[in-house]
């Protein structure tokens, strides 16, 4: 058949948007198109992956990208565990290295990873034989949620040239700024950020990135902001003085978008500090298309999951 | 896809439209009578097959049955054993297919497991009351209990040989072939 010789995802692991191409971002939205529609069949199963075993590996705290790659493993039939990780020998003292040869060692064929430093997929990709997705590392990369913005964006602007799209908050510590910054720029959008200077990484103009310095004026120019959550847990550290203070200068607010465009798409990867970063009556508005991201985020890591896979298939092809 | 020797044409233009005239009768008449018809493609070429039936039984019975078409790579039995299909097509059924009377349309009837998977697809979608096939050529070998209920014409084939159907939608011309797969066992088209 003529489809099954067109280009997959040669890699085996998803670690970042930075080294994706817009021929294998595309592909994975299109993939994740056509399980989107998956989830709203009455049955939203399908039968591709039966007998692939994924691990999912959190050493740090999430609720919504969690349940959204076991609804994803799932959705597709194949089978998953997750490993609570402080209930775990990783409190014994265990390496990752060796907890992730121990779940290979078990025949896990892919392990899904949250990890507070970054690059540690990186290391654990290098590592072992299994499939690796980065489900975030620190402040470096959060591929997953990349795609899922971009495919919501996509959804609702149809296309991205010439576009603009403003992030809005904490960049510098921000995994999720990180991979909306490259997936949008092969994308073809212009890309703004916006947020208190000292949480601007010095010299991120070198990426393509405008820096704007009130709020104001990244509203008035963008097609759709994309609110990040302020890390609570920073506050404190001199980097900015309290949540009030946050939000009377950076918080998005009706009043403050009376500027902008009155189309403009409200994106926020979650969960919202309602009335900091993203006030109330912005947040339910119709222009947020917040729940919109996370139903699209079980498509997508559907999508990355299916095409990661294909590899190891196409290897047991070549055996046969 | 391996290049086929093209050995000899099974049906012209002409042909297949009176095959497909005949289909498109036989359903509309003989066919399932009451509670609602619906026509189903398989991907690729079962769609513009698909569609034209339901174009031709809208004019004998003047009214458009509902048309849809779906895909089957993310049901199919041989992911382990001959994977990747990286290419995942679209599934649209935008009727409720719920009491349906629904007919399956695809190109060639071979091993079955294309029909198979259809099968999978459908009943995650619903109950249809009766499901039925249209196919434009049988070439036999059949690995599994299926049959066709409307068929254009029947081939007899060697596993070695393969037909391909090209229709003007997606091949730019109307034609029928009985080909020779090089060096190869037998796989549909």
């Amino acid at each position: 058949m003529k489809l099954n010789d067109a280009p997959g995802l040669d890699r085996k692991d998803l670690l970042g948007l930075e080294e994706l191409s817009e021929r294998e971002i595309r592909l994975i939205l299109d993939t994740a198109r056509e399980f989107r529609e998956v989830l709203d069949r009455p049955i939203k199963t399908v039968p591709a992956m039966r007998g692939f075993t994924i691990a999912n590996l959190f050493y740090e705290s999430s609720t919504r990208t969690r349940m959204s790659f076991e609804l994803a493993q799932k959705r597709l039939t194949a089978d998953s565990i997750g490993l609570a990780v402080t209930a775990s020998s990783v409190k014994k003292g265990e390496s990752l290295r060796d907890t992730a040869r121990n779940i290979e060692a078990m025949r896990v064929d892919m392990i899904v990873m949250r990890h507070s430093q970054s690059g540690a997929p990186h290391r654990l990709a290098a590592q072992i034989d299994a499939h690796v997705v980065n489900a975030g590392d620190g402040c470096h990369e959060h591929p997953t949620q990349g795609l899922l913005d971009l495919y919501t964006l996509l959804e609702n602007l149809g296309d991205l040239r010439g576009k603009r799209i403003v992030i809005i908050g904490d960049i510098a510590h921000s995994r999720v700024a990180r991979s909306n910054i490259h997936g949008l720029r092969r994308m073809g959008a212009q890309v703004g950020v916006c947020g208190p200077p000292t949480l601007i990484p010095v010299g991120i103009e070198d990426l393509g990135v405008t820096v704007y310095p009130t709020i104001e004026e990244a509203l008035a120019e963008a097609d759709a902001i994309n609110v990040l959550r302020i890390q609570l847990e920073r506050i404190g550290v001199p980097l900015f003085p309290s949540t009030r203070e946050y939000a009377r200068l950076f918080g998005v607010t009706p009043a403050r978008l009376e500027v902008a465009k009155r189309e403009v798409l409200v994106l926020h990867p979650g969960p919202i500090n309602r009335n900091v970063e993203l006030d109330s009556r912005v947040a339910d508005a119709p222009g947020a298309v917040i729940l919109s991201q996370v139903t699209n985020g079980v498509a997508i890591r559907m999508a990355v999951t299916y095409l990661l896979a294909q590899k190891t298939m196409k290897a047991a092809h070549a055996l046969a | 896809m391996a290049s086929l020797n093209r050995k000899s044409i099974i049906m012209d233009a002409a042909g297949i439209e009176r095959a497909l005239a005949r289909i498109a009768r036989e359903i509309a008449r003989n066919g399932p009578g009451d509670g609602e018809l619906a026509i189903v493609g398989i991907r690729t070429r079962g769609i513009p097959l698909g569609e034209r039936l339901a174009r031709q039984i809208e004019e004998i019975r003047e009214e458009c049955p509902p048309f849809g078409y779906l895909d089957i790579t993310l049901y199919r039995d041989d992911l382990q054993s001959i994977g990747y299909h990286p290419v995942v097509g679209a599934t649209r059924l935008p009727f409720d297919i719920n009491g349906t009377h629904v007919v399956l349309v695809d190109d060639v009837l071979y091993t079955g497991r294309t029909v198979r998977a259809a099968l999978s697809v459908l009943v995650d979608y619903g109950r249809p009351r009766t499901i039925q096939l249209a196919v434009l050529v049988d070439r036999g070998h059949r690995e599994l209990p299926i049959r066709a209920d409307y068929v254009g014409s029947e081939v007899p084939t060697s596993r070695g040989e393969a037909i391909q159907v090209n229709l003007d939608e997606t091949d730019g011309e109307e034609a029928v072939y009985l080909c020779e797969i090089p060096g190869e066992e037998g796989t549909t088209q």
